[in-house]
């Protein structure tokens, strides 16, 4: 399995100063699977998630994407390269609707540019003409095809990271990173989120990679799962595995409950 | 309402404008008309900033550098040769200013791309600062076109500046490119090429992630309207028939500033709205800086006032309505007509 890995790191490192975020950070997501990245507050997965998309340059290591070295590469690179994130903490475009926040997502396969747009160029009226029904279409599979022209900090919450997930999708990657896609969910949102990561990943042939404090959301849909603690990588397996890990369970619960067990 | 209608519209919009134009150039006096041209030039300044500050969030103090270089650019175009020789009276024009005549529309746009290339130039350092730097340092750099302009006696004529050059801009050629202006920003703003911009002005790290070239984005951003302040400047210069690098001090990016924010940062309407009203109160309100009898006490004539009673009118908006006259709320003739359809079946 791991042979056709479509991310691969390589000893990723980052240091801050003196503090070591990330140690030799070892990742391989083979072609169509789903991943979990997981471990207690501050452990370095964020870290890791900024590694990849380009927004800290690593001290050491390597990012290695469809066998591309995209170490260091800009954000907007990453993105072309078609791996496409979403946040911790929703960060949609306040003051356009969600039809808009799906079209700028969209923008980055777009061929015509600003001077099409200023001359009005027949190609570019049907390009962006395309790209509206693109992005209806991504609103419909997320279940917001209704929602389009409300502005997308006024939609519900739970409707807000299936937006935020619509606008990655429509820069047609191959890789999706979700930083926590179910926090602040309850338990039955938490359930439509698992059902609903399933179906796009199947619909869009997707690899996932994702951040997550639900335990429940990890074990249930994650093929493998990677446990970071303070920087270092203290476990790889399949969820059976991390459950009886006595590794894990003291990182996450401190020594004597491990011992208890 | 379809494209066609919509287009229809716009058309009989101009049509009217047109015949207004017409009408206060043959009717109004020399005062009034002026007015009007100011009115012009003021918004396309100001639809210039919008472009920059309210569209895509770069907080720019340059304007009065962007429109000095229109200005001095177009105004050396205009003036022939041999007018240029009289008014180098300490030191001849450099060339080829020394040789070269250029037609209005030319020169125009000479002065609009000369600032252009300025904005590229300075867009290059700045535009990696945020927020309240990139403000200083535009500012620093309208500062530095400015004594540059008092201390190149070859190009610029030093301090005494450049009089009597060709007032070419009238009614129409100013009304044209008010008109050019706002249309190129519509259809830059209104395209996904515009939601672009304002992802960079909502969130600048999503919109990276989002695969946006933020640098290059805010480069073009900051470049068109560079380019279409350099305009406003040519245009301003030629209007008042005389420049100098004194006229470009800070209050004249402030006067912008004033317009884009009291119309509402983010809307075009806004901006051409509040062109229209501060213009006119700038003019009107100059009573204020006249002595004024007041029951038989004197008040005596305090020169300023004008800007002070902007200032505070500047203080009002931001606190009591930021989003300005507009929010980013824009005229759409669709919203136009239910706006008078609902009032037509009220009464």
């Amino acid at each position: 399995m791991k042979n056709e890995a479509i991310l691969q790191t390589r000893d990723l490192t980052m240091r801050f100063g003196g503090l070591t975020a990330v140690k030799d950070f070892n990742i391989a997501v083979p072609r169509g699977g789903m991943v979990g990245l997981i471990g207690p507050n501050g452990a370095g997965k964020t870290t890791c998630f900024n590694m990849i998309t380009g927004f800290y340059s690593p001290t050491g290591g390597q990012v290695v994407f469809e066998g591309r070295d995209i170490t260091g590469a800009a954000p907007h690179e990453v993105c072309k390269a078609g791996i496409a994130r979403t946040f911790q903490n929703i960060r949609l475009f306040a003051n356009e609707t969600a039809l808009q926040n799906v079209m700028i997502g969209a923008h980055l396969r777009q061929q015509t540019t600003w001077w099409h747009a200023l001359l009005s160029l027949p190609g570019c009226l049907r390009e962006e003409k395309a790209l509206r029904a693109k992005a209806l279409h991504l609103l419909e599979i997320v279940g917001l095809a209704d929602h389009g022209h409300e502005k997308a900090t006024s939609l519900p919450y739970g409707a807000q990271r299936r937006l935020e997930i619509a606008r990655a999708l429509a820069t047609e990657p191959a890789f999706l990173l979700l930083d926590e896609p179910a926090a602040g969910m309850n338990p039955q949102e938490t359930e439509h989120l698992m059902a609903f990561i399933r179906s796009i990943r199947e619909q869009f042939k997707l690899s996932i990679l994702l951040i997550e404090h639900d335990m429940k959301v990890v074990m249930g849909i994650c093929e493998q799962i990677w446990v970071l603690d303070y920087g270092e990588t203290i476990a790889v397996g399949s969820p059976e595995e991390i459950r009886s890990d006595a590794g894990v369970i003291e990182a996450y619960l401190g020594k004597e409950s491990a011992a208890n067990a | 309402m379809n494209r066609a209608n919509a287009t229809l519209l716009n058309l009989a919009a101009v049509g009217c404008l047109a015949v207004f134009l017409w009408a206060a150039g043959r009717h109004l006096d020399g005062y009034k008309v002026q007015i009007i041209n100011l009115i012009a030039v003021n918004i396309i300044l100001a639809l210039s900033l919008n472009l920059i500050y309210g569209f895509t969030g770069l907080f720019s103090l340059g304007h009065a550098g962007f429109m000095a270089i229109g200005a001095y650019v177009c105004a050396m175009l205009v003036l022939s040769p041999a007018q240029k020789e009289m008014l180098f009276i300490l030191e001849p024009p450099i060339w080829p200013f020394s040789v070269v005549q250029a037609p209005f529309f030319v020169a125009v746009l000479l002065g609009g791309l000369g600032a252009a290339a300025f904005g590229v130039l300075i867009g290059f350092p700045v535009l990696r600062l945020g927020g309240d730097y990139l403000g200083i340092a535009t500012l620093g750099f309208a500062e530095i076109i400015r004594v540059l302009a008092n201390n190149l006696p070859r190009v610029t004529n030093g301090a005494l500046g450049l009089k009597g050059i060709p007032a070419y801009a009238n009614l129409w050629w100013n009304y044209a490119w008010c008109l050019l202006t706002l249309y190129c920003i519509v259809k830059l703003v209104r395209s996904n090429f515009g939601n672009a911009l304002m992802a960079i002005r909502d969130d600048e790290v999503a919109a990276k992630s989002m695969g946006i070239n933020v640098f290059k984005y805010k480069m073009i951003s900051f470049t068109l309207g560079a380019f279409f302040a350099g305009v406003g400047g040519a245009l301003l210069g030629n209007l008042l028939t005389t420049i100098d690098p004194k006229m470009f001090l800070f209050v004249l990016t402030f006067n912008v500033l004033m317009i884009v924010v009291t119309g509402g940062l983010g809307s075009l309407t806004g901006t051409v709205l509040a062109g229209i009203v501060i213009t006119v109160l700038l003019e009107w309100l100059r009573f204020v800086e006249n002595p004024i009898s007041f029951g038989g006490y004197e008040i005596p004539g305090i020169p300023g006032m004008r800007m002070v009673v902007f200032s505070l009118v500047l203080l009002m908006i931001i606190l009591f309505r930021r989003e300005g006259i507009m929010g980013m709320r824009e005229f759409s003739w669709k919203g136009f007509l239910r706006f008078f359809g609902r009032g037509g079946g009220a009464r």
